[in-house]
């Protein structure tokens, strides 16, 4: 079981603790209704899947129940940075 | 050949003799001998048939990795378990053991016939012969192969024991109490971390238990670490996993080894986390490949010393040595001085160690080098073996009862793959060695390739003059896996070790290729021609030994599996003879039959008595968000389709809540009660989703909005009373409010007190009648339940369950986000365009409204559906057709999704998505369903009081 550092209760907790929220940097258009039909189908449902590095959302659900951002190697599984929302890429 | 017990030595107590069983036939031991040292003591050498071929087995080990000796013990209804090492089970008084995989007895076995039959079941057979026709292999196939091909039988009755777990930290956790475990422990013993010392077997020691010089320096270790405060010690624990960020599994055995079952717990599951890991799991010693291998009474050699030494028994009375490593020659002297008859060495080089010469030839031990073994004569138990000089190829015979194999040593290098850290082959040792950590573990002693028993000749099989193709030279016994599989697995193709190894199943067995692995990866490398470190190593993974059920269920099953939860009106409901049902976890009452009342009775009955007086409904389990702050309004505005800044305080709204691809998500009925305060209603299965969504928007998206979510579902009780009859009964029990219909209309919300009690008052309805739903304190839901049950006893108030609820709403129209839509609808699709905002600039989902495949015709469209036979209810779920005579399969253009008989209507209503449903209003279509297809005519959605005129009073 993995241990996840939350940036908001800056402590390291057990993964169940936590719940994945999918891949992160994925900010919503600010004017939806003036997205074409393709970058609307590029902001809703084209998501990255890499082999190595991905950015992607956790919330500490059973814990602050913040969301914050994480970057994870999803070869070795091993969280290599989380930052919390708002915080440039790392 | 038979084994017996030595006059002297070993760790048994033989003041304390033990009885015990085997299939049927009664035994003696002495405390400290497992099942297979009890049983070679008596002259046991059979203990299981293989598993493909039945032939005859016997014990190849003496530790966790023995491959054949599996048996079954019985405690009692519900305590048995099947699949047991012989070497890891201690006996007790009275134990019942039993053999396996044999019909009608281990000594007659019918399954052997497959032996016989065995150039008929080469690698590969199942899948080649079986392949088709498919309903052969559920039906015919799979059950004979089961029968004939298998491991013990599984348990059938409910098991009675109770399994504990538990969590633990450490700074340091050593993984096996060998000699390097123990000295790790004593290391670090003097520090101030906290260390947790495991071993598997039942005392700590490990290789040292079988050897007798250790013994004075193992007691005084023992001591020294038990009286350690800051070291806790488990023996029969078997860390069985090995996971991310150092989070190890293990098992520990509590009662199993007693002979009485006392009140405690049979296992305990340990999850350890630990600063730093010490693997200190040994090596195990390799067979040797040989045609007639798998006879009774060819085993380990390292196993026969620990047989003699710790347990006192000699596995024959003239032990050969077939080796190619210099360990076998050593366990050979101390055999010796044990006083085991030896009848001779053979080894497959051509030369040794002058030392290992000089001490044969003191302690009087004929030695053949260059020769090896090329049959072994007697199938129940070895009588003589054939060798070969590969010097001239002579063969001779040569008597003994017991063949011991010394091919090497595999470091047990599971955990440490479990946890990811890389592996290096060495070629001195012909073994794969731990590399690079990929967690802060070391590996130390014989796991990581370091020890002292002298070296070895890397040999795939031993050469024979035999015809290869005629012998059956064993590298996988539990699998029933030869050589030849191998190679032909080659000859066929296969280049991958992942693929040898699923297509001959060498390494699958519950032992996991502990002793056959490294052969099997020699042979086919041979096969391949190419070095072993380009074939590369199949994965270990968990668990290192099979482990049970129970110890990884712990408390979670039954009634403990999840919690039920219960609202504080559900007592009232169980004390009334309520039927309840689970809707998500929360335990609702479905009906409430009077005596010799089925439920289409008493939901009929609960239905009228609504519609015609008043009935009253535990609504507690609807989820409900505080929704506070000076942004409130426009959050809500942002989230739901419909618009919010302009409801006034005191006014209630329907919220229809999509996902950004445009599809409903949730609703429910939400009252304003300020300017910067809103109660949010959901369903009962989306409180916990709704809010993680409303979360996700507000920290991430709108980070600006000045709101705060709060769950209050378990905050409030919540009594629906819903007929004409409301008000009336509402009126002597509520303080502080005018429940006037011009001061309360219907969609409002007001603050006061009924019977007392703090109340937020909604006036809604979800049944089309005059309704109210009470918001009270959870704490008095079943007090003012129970006044206004007595307050409504004059209007015959009627209380009705989920079912009658259902029903009620279907009358009107009213969907179920979840069973009338599916994830795929979108608001127009539901007929609830009118609760979309078309003014507001953006909502949740609004963009996705435009979307092509949304604005596309022909989608799913919610529709009312009219059987012709008025008395027919259609199945929900039940598939809908245009033309009933087109040929099949039919093209299906929608489903029911709600069905029920109508009491007040006196004939059945449907809901169902029909394909372009909206444009079909009168048209007639077709449900098959078993024995016959109905026909229903397509019609609105609201079955009852269309224009609301029920709820204008
Ligand atoms: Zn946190």
């Amino acid at each position: 079981m993995i241990l996840i550092h939350c940036p908001y209760c800056d402590e390291k907790r057990p993964e169940i603790e936590f719940a994945n929220a999918g891949q992160a940097h994925i900010a919503r258009p600010l004017d939806p209704s003036g997205q074409t039909d393709a970058e609307w189908e590029a902001y809703l449902f084209i998501r990255a899947n890499p082999r190595g590095r991905h950015h992607e959302r956790w919330r500490h659900v059973h814990g602050c129940g913040r969301f914050f951002n994480a970057v994870r190697d999803t070869v070795t599984d091993k969280f290599e940075a989380t930052y919390k929302a708002g915080e440039p890429r790392r | 050949m038979t084994g017996f017990r030595l006059e002297t030595g070993g760790r048994v107590d033989r003041s304390q003799p033990v009885r015990f069983h085997f299939d049927g036939k009664t035994f003696q031991g002495f405390a400290g001998d497992s099942l297979a040292s009890a049983l070679l003591a008596n002259g046991v050498m059979l203990f299981g048939r293989s598993f493909k071929y039945h032939r005859p087995r016997g014990l190849v080990a003496a530790g966790s990795e023995e491959p054949n000796a599996l048996i079954s013990v019985n405690r009692g209804l519900g305590r048995f378990t099947p699949n047991l090492r012989a070497t890891g089970v201690e006996i007790h008084n009275g134990l019942k053991a039993f053999s396996q995989n044999r019909w009608p007895s281990l000594e007659m076995d019918f399954g052997a016939i497959n032996d016989r039959l065995g150039m008929f079941l080469p690698a590969g057979f199942y899948n080649k012969t079986f392949m088709w026709p498919r309903s052969f292999w559920d039906k015919v196939y799979e059950p004979a192969i089961r029968k004939m091909a298998g491991l013990g039988d599984a348990p059938t009755a409910e098991d009675p024991d109770v399994y504990a777990s538990t969590y633990a930290h450490c700074d340091l956790l050593i993984i096996g109490a060998g000699p390097a475990g123990i000295d790790a422990a004593l290391g670090s013993m003097d520090s101030n971390k906290r260390i947790i010392l495991m071993d598997e077997q039942d005392e700590l020691g490990g290789g040292a238990l079988a050897d007798p010089s250790l013994w004075p320096w193992l007691e005084r270790s023992v001591k020294a670490l038990s009286d350690a405060p800051n070291v806790t010690i488990l023996t029969r624990t078997t860390a069985f996993g090995y996971y991310h960020d150092n989070f190890i599994g293990a098992v520990q055995r509590l009662i199993d080894h007693l002979p009485e079952i006392e009140d405690m717990p049979r296992e305990k599951l340990w999850r350890i986390r630990a600063d730093e890991v010490v693997l200190a799991q040994g090596a195990i010693e390799r067979p040797i490949v040989f045609g007639g291998n798998d006879t009774p009474g060819v085993m380990l050699s390292s196993a026969a010393k620990v047989y003699a030494n710790r347990f006192g028994v000699a596995v024959g009375k003239a032990l050969a040595l077939m080796a190619s490593h210099d360990s076998g020659w050593h366990d050979m002297f101390a055999l010796a001085k044990a006083g085991v008859g030896i009848s001779a060495i053979i080894d497959v080089r051509e030369s040794v160690d002058s030392a290992l010469m000089h001490e044969a030839d003191r302690l009087g031990i004929t030695v053949y080098l260059n020769h090896g073994v090329v049959g072994v004569n007697g199938r129940h138990g070895v009588r003589s073996v054939d060798i070969c000089d590969y010097g001239n190829q002579q063969v001779r015979r040569i008597d003994t009862d017991a063949l011991l194999m010394a091919g090497g040593w595999t470091p047990s290098v599971h955990l440490w793959s479990h946890s990811k850290g890389s592996l290096k082959w060495r070629d001195d040792l012909g073994a794969y060695v731990p590399d690079q950590p990929n967690e802060n573990v070391v590996c130390v002693g014989g796991c990581s390739g370091d020890w002292d028993f002298g070296k070895g000749a890397i040999i795939d099989m031993l050469p024979t003059p035999k015809d290869q193709s005629r012998i059956k030279a064993f590298v996988d016994f539990q699998n029933d896996v030869t050589a030849k599989d191998i190679k032909l697995a080659v000859r066929e193709g296969f280049r991958s070790i992942e693929h040898i190894k699923r297509y001959t199943t060498n390494g699958m067995a519950t032992d996991q290729g502990k002793t056959s692995n490294l052969n099997g990866l020699q042979i086919a490398s041979s096969a391949l021609n190419q070095p072993v470190p380009d074939i590369g190593l199949t994965s270990f993974r968990p668990p290192y030994t099979p482990q049970t059920f129970g110890a990884l269920a712990g408390h979670a099953k039954g009634a403990l599996f999840q919690p039920t939860r219960t609202t504080n009106i559900d007592s009232w409901a169980q004390a009334h003879g309520a039927v309840f049902e689970l809707v998500a976890q929360w335990r609702r009452a479905r009906y409430f039959p009077k005596p010799n009342e089925n439920m289409h009775a008493a939901v009929n009955r609960e239905c009228i008595a609504v519609r015609s007086s008043l009935g009253i409904f535990d609504a507690s389990t609807l989820g409900k968000i505080e929704v506070v702050g000076p942004d409130a309004a426009e959050f809500l505005n942002r989230m739901y389709t419909n618009p919010w800044k302009a409801l006034e305080p005191g006014r209630c709204r329907y919220g229809l809540l999509l996902k950004e691809d445009g599809f409903i998500t949730d609703d429910g009925v939400s009252a304003r009660l300020a300017h910067d305060r809103f109660h949010l209603t959901t369903t009962t299965g989306g409180a916990a989703r709704v809010l993680n969504m409303m979360e996700d928007y507000l920290q991430t998206e709108w980070p600006d909005l000045d709101v705060w979510l709060t769950s209050t579902t378990e905050q409030y009780a919540v009594i629906a009373l819903q007929g004409p009859n409301a008000r009336k009964v509402l009126e002597p029990l509520v303080e502080g409010i005018d429940l006037s219909a011009e001061a309360f209309p219907h969609m409002a919300i007001r603050e006061g007190r009924i019977c007392g009690i703090e109340t937020r008052l909604f006036r809604v309805s979800f049944t089309g009648e005059l309704g109210f739903e009470i918001n009270v304190p959870t704490a008095y839901g079943r007090a003012v339940w129970e006044q206004l049950m007595a307050q409504g006893a004059q209007y015959d108030i009627t209380p009705y369950g989920t079912e009658a609820m259902h029903v009620l709403r279907a009358e009107k129209g009213f969907i179920i986000v979840g069973q009338d839509t599916d994830g795929t609808i979108t608001p127009f699709d539901a007929g609830l365009d009118w609760a979309v905002g078309k003014k507001k600039p953006d909502f949740v989902g609004k963009r996705s409204m435009a979307r092509p495949d949304i604005v596309a015709p022909g989608r799913k469209q919610l529709v009312g559906l009219l059987t012709d036979d008025p008395h027919i209810v259609l199945q929900e779920g039940a598939q809908i057709v245009a033309d009933p005579n087109q040929p099949i399969p039919m093209t299906m253009i929608g489903h029911v999704t709600s069905s029920y008989w109508s009491e007040t209507l006196g004939r059945s209503i449907a809901m169902a998505l029909v394909a372009g449903g909206h444009d079909m209003t009168g048209d007639t279509l077709h449900i098959p369903m078993p024995g016959k297809t109905h026909t229903a005519k397509v019609s609105g959605v609201v079955f009852y009081d269309p224009k609301g005129a029920r709820l204008n009073v």
